[in-house]
Order: C-alpha cells, then structure tokens, then sequence
C-alpha cells in the first residue's frame, strides 16, 4: 500500500498514458483521436516534473542561505520546450483536420476511408 | 569563422526560413532556400575533410561548455551523415522548382520552401548535436515541417496521410521523450558523452533498460524499420514527389544514425547486443521486413507505391548489418545507407520527372515511355540498376560487404535471404523496365501524345546525383573506406 500511494504521481502518469493510448487507437473521429495523443503527451510532461521534485525542496529562486534545498529545474525547462512542442504538433493536426473535412466533407476516419477505396486508382 | 562551422551548417537554413516568409516571391524564396542549403552542403564538405583522419570537433554553443551546456559533436560518424542530409537536399530543391508547379498554388511556394528549410534544419541538427534532449527538439522540428510538406500533395489523400504520420510521429516522438526523462532520472546528464560515461555505474539498471526499449521502439517507429513502417507507404506515395525523394534520401537515413549512435555509442555494445540480445530482435525484423516488402513490391500497380515498399525493404538490409555488430556489418550498413539515400532519391526524381509530363505514375500506361521520355527513363533504368545491386553500380558495392559481413560471422542463411530478396527486387524493377522499354499492347497507350521530356532544371539534378552513384559505384572502395572509419568510431564508443 505504501508503494503504491508513495508513488502516487507515477500511477496518474501510467493511468493517462493508457488512456491517450487508448483514445488514440480506439477512436475514428481526428479530434478525438488528436484528444487522446494530447493526453498521452501530457502525462509524460508529468514524469518529467515528477523527477524534478527533490524532497523538502524548494522552488528553484536562489536565496542567501546556504542551507536552502532546492527542486531541480533543469525537468521544468526541459518540459517547457516538450510543451511548446505539443501545442505546435495539435495546432498543426487540427489545421490538417480543416482540410480533411474541407476536401472530404467528415472527419472520421472510416468513412474516409471508404471515399478513399471509392476512388479510382491512378 | 572556421571554429563556428557546425553552428553556421544549422543556422544557414534555420535563418533563411523566416527571410522566406518575408519576401514571399516564389522564385526569389526558391532561390535563397538552394543558395542557403547550397552553402549548408560547402560547410558539410568542409566539416567532414576536418574530421576525416578521426579526430572530434566539439562545439560549445553559447560558450557554455558541455556537459553544463549543449554542445554539437561532429566526428567520422556523423559528418558522413550530415554531408547525405545537406546534399541530397541542395539536389532535391533544384529540382523541386518545376516539380511543384503543378498541384501547388504559386502563392503558397514560399511556405513549401520555409517548410523545407525548417526540415533540413532539423535533420542536420539531428545528426550533428550532442545532447539527447536536442536530439528530440531537431527530431520535432523536422518532423512538423515533414507533416507540411506531405500535406502539400496535390492528392486530398496527402492530407489523410499527413495526418496518420503525425499520430504515429508523434508516439513515436513521445516514446523518445520518456526514454530520455528516465536516461535523465538514472544519470542525471543529458550530454550524450557524459551518458555514456555514467551508464555503466549508475545505480538504477532498470531505469535504464526502460530508457532503452522506449529509445528502441520510438527511433524505430521514426526510421520505418519493418513492424512500425506503416506510416511510410502512403506518405511516401501522396508527398509531392521532390518531398518524397527528399524523405526517402535522408530522413529515415538519420533516424537510422540515431539508432545506431544510441545502441553502440551511448549504450554501448556490450550493453545492447551481448547484455539485452538485441540482434535476435533486430535481424527477424530485418529479413521479415525485406522479404515481405520485396514481394509486396513486385504486385503494386503504382510506381511511387513500388519504390516506398522497397523503401522498406532497404532499411531492412540496413538493420541487418547492424545487428551483426561487428566492425565489418556496420561498414556495410552505413554504407548502404549512403548508397541507398542516392539511388532511391535519384529514383523518386526520376518517377517525378515522369508525374510532371504524364500526370500519373500507374505502371501499366506507362508502356515504351522510353520513346517519348529517352533521358528521364535512362536515368530511370541506371538508378533500378543501382537498387538491384548489378555489378559497378553502388547497390552491388553495399549489399556485396553485407552479405560478407554476414558470411564472416556464420549468418548463411540471412545472406541466403538477401540473395532470395535481390532476386525480388530484379522482378519488380525489371518488369518497370521492361514496360518502359517495349509496348505490350497498343489499346493502353492512350494519353501519351504531347508529352515530352522534362526540363533541364529537373533532369539536371538528378544526373548529377546519378553521377555521383555511378562513381562511387565504380570506385566503391572509396566509401568503403569512410564507412569502415565511421564504423571504427561507432563501435569504439566516446573517447
């Protein structure tokens, strides 16, 4: 039982993760497919600012005495640049998703996929 | 100036990419994006005549020194590689010009050439840096900008396979993520030298091993090596042409060099093949992939389709020698991986030549093309050429030193394999061939009249990289050589 809650912000990462996953794979509709790789790009924003966490730490703002214990930040700044990422890679999935539904008239993925088959090969 | 070589080989494109968005002009931005990527290749050449005899240049960016800062790391193993990147997309951009005029809208080139800049950007940075989290920042910018220019197909299906690259992209690019969060968290550095150091003693193995498969599986989706190539095919096949022979000449080539970094230079050897049996993961995948890639090639009715599918079945001869680990299979995979990014590049420059006059690639109308089209199906039928390996081409060179490779370490039966595979890729390239060649039946010629060769600017290009093939084909001792000193580099780990 200690483990498990002592380690409590790991299992939120894996629980989120499985769910992204699971949205990701499991949905046809491109919005909710690009909904469940946020929430799977999310979580792992969590593991890396789980690791940044040192115990009794404070925030990283340097002050005069010595003894002070600070969190690592060099996680955060990592983490910041993964999120900008992350809001770049949905902007660009949601711009294509427009022009799907601009060219196609649907955004799920099967039945794109049977306009596709439709088509003449050339 | 020549101390701030690697910085100037990123920041030449990466600069010019804003500039672009700027002028707008579509042939002014073409022509500032190849003197750009032109002037990227110089420092390429430059950087790698620097390092050719085995020494290291470590650039601190910033003046901050490594492992506290980023620092670029430029040796015999990754020089090569970058040299590929810069050149194959000097190459591809010349041509790019005419290519794109039909499909693209003239007001919206400009973006085209941003987005290819950006991805040139990010491939080189790839290749030349030596902080696994900038491994992933240039990883990101390469692939955005990749996902742009697939969608510029001309095809509405461009767009659905854009988007389907950028799901499994971005898994793949997410799994690279959180294995460098727990390299970080077992070692606390991100300086892929420090790394190295510190694996070996660091007091988590088990974090490490996570790190590792995570690393594994997400540069093997980035590269399409077999199980995970599903993304390849259709964007490959949808990607405006010059896009595709771009891709197909560098990007999977630099994932490739990732993977091979991470297993021998971070890793280490004996970390991934003695301790963790990697070769019994990466050889069935290697000839399930160029098996079954191979015959899946000889049914396709499309040229694009075709050659993606023997993309695949390539990065599979690729992933065989380096799962020998041995000084001579990695010889041979670096240098099939330079062999292959010019062939197939020169290939998909060829069937974009044909796009551009004929407006289709499906193989069946394609018959006695040769009689309206001499020099792009020349140039067609030398690079096939290539890509079955006949003797003095550079196909013959790198799976020739393979298949030793593979012979010398008692592996008969995968070398067996190649050979099956070969004979494969004879049928569907020679039956491309003969149809280009001779006319089967007349009913199908229909929608030929009026076309005629493509222009100088495309044909150009792809000559010249020809010649390059044809030369190192000939002298193919000569790369034989640069690959067995980049190997030698990569399997003696960081100095």
């Amino acid at each position: 039982m200690a483990t498990v809650l002592g380690f409590y912000n790991y299992w939120v990462v894996i629980v989120l993760m499985m769910a992204g996953l699971y949205i990701l794979i499991s949905r046809y509709n491109l919005i909710k497919k690009m909904i469940g790789l946020s929430i799977f790009q999310t979580s792992i924003f969590y593991l890396y600012i789980s690791i940044g966490k040192v115990e009794n730490g404070t925030a990283p703002i340097l002050n005069d005495d010595p003894a002070t214990i600070y969190s690592n930040p060099l996680p955060h700044v990592l983490i910041l640049t993964a999120i900008v990422v992350g809001v770049a890679t949905t902007a660009v999935a949601l711009a294509l998703s427009v022009r799907i539904y601009e060219n196609y008239g649907t955004i799920e993925e099967d039945e794109i996929r049977a306009l596709n088959a439709g088509e003449h090969e050339l | 100036m020549m101390d701030q070589l690697p910085a100037l080989q990123v920041m030449l494109p990466m600069t010019m990419a804003p500039l672009i968005v700027l002028i707008r002009n579509p042939k002014w931005s073409w022509l500032l994006a190849t003197l750009a990527t032109g002037a990227a290749c110089l420092v390429s050449c430059l950087l790698l005549m620097q390092v050719i005899d085995g020494s290291v240049i470590r650039y601190a960016i910033g003046g901050w020194e490594a492992p506290t800062g980023i620092e670029f790391y430029i040796d015999r193993a990754n020089a090569g590689v970058a040299l590929l990147v810069t050149g194959v997309s000097f190459v591809t951009l010349i041509y790019a010009y005419h290519s794109i005029q039909h499909g693209i809208d003239s007001s919206r080139h400009y973006l085209f050439y941003t987005g290819w800049l950006l991805c040139t950007t990010g491939l080189i940075g790839m290749v030349i840096t030596g902080d696994a989290f900038n491994v992933f920042v240039f990883l990101e910018i390469s692939s955005l900008s990749t996902y742009m220019l697939v969608a510029f197909g001309s095809d509405r299906r461009a767009l659905v396979a854009s988007f389907r690259y950028l799901v499994i992209g971005s898994i793949g690019a997410s799994f690279i993520l959180l294995g460098i969060g727990f390299l970080y968290a077992a070692t606390g550095t991100l300086n892929m030298v420090d790394l190295a150091m510190r694996i070996p003693t660091t007091e988590s193995p088990r974090a490490v091993l996570v790190a590792f498969s995570f690393l594994t599986v997400g540069v093997m989706i980035k590269a399409a090596v077999f199980p995970l190539h599903g993304w390849l095919l259709s964007a490959y096949h949808h990607a405006p042409i010059a896009v595709t022979a771009f891709l197909a000449g560098t990007a999977t080539k630099v994932s490739l060099y990732i993977l091979v970094r991470m297993f021998f230079s971070v890793f280490g050897e004996a970390y991934s093949f003695e301790q963790l049996f990697l070769n019994w993961v990466l050889l069935p995948a290697a000839i399930a992939g160029f098996l079954t890639m191979s015959l899946v090639a000889i049914y396709q009715t499309d040229l694009r389709r075709m050659l993606a599918y023997s993309s695949v079945a390539q990065i599979g001869y690729i992933i065989a020698g380096i799962s020998l680990a041995t000084q001579q299979g990695l010889t041979a995979a670096v240098v099939h991986m330079f062999n292959h990014g010019m062939v197939k590049a020169a290939l998909f420059m060829a069937v974009g030549c044909i796009l551009y006059r004929v407006g289709h690639t499906h193989i069946p109308s394609l018959q006695r093309l040769i009689s309206r089209m001499p020099f792009t199906v020349t140039a067609f039928i030398i690079a096939g050429l290539g890509l079955i390996g006949v003797p003095l081409t550079v196909g013959f060179v790198s799976k020739f030193s393979l298949i030793q490779a593979l012979m010398e370490r008692g592996w008969w039966a995968a070398a067996v394999l190649i050979l099956v595979s070969s004979v494969m890729a004879t049928a569907y390239v020679g039956r491309v061939i003969y149809l280009l060649l001779f006319r089967e039946s007349r009913s199908e010629t229909a929608g030929m009249t009026g076309v005629n060769e493509a222009p100088l600017l495309m044909l150009a290009p792809l000559y010249a990289l020809l010649a390059l093939s044809v030369y190192f084909g000939v002298f193919g001792s000569q790369t034989l050589r640069l690959a067995a000193g980049a190997a030698q580099t990569l399997l003696g780990g960081y100095q």
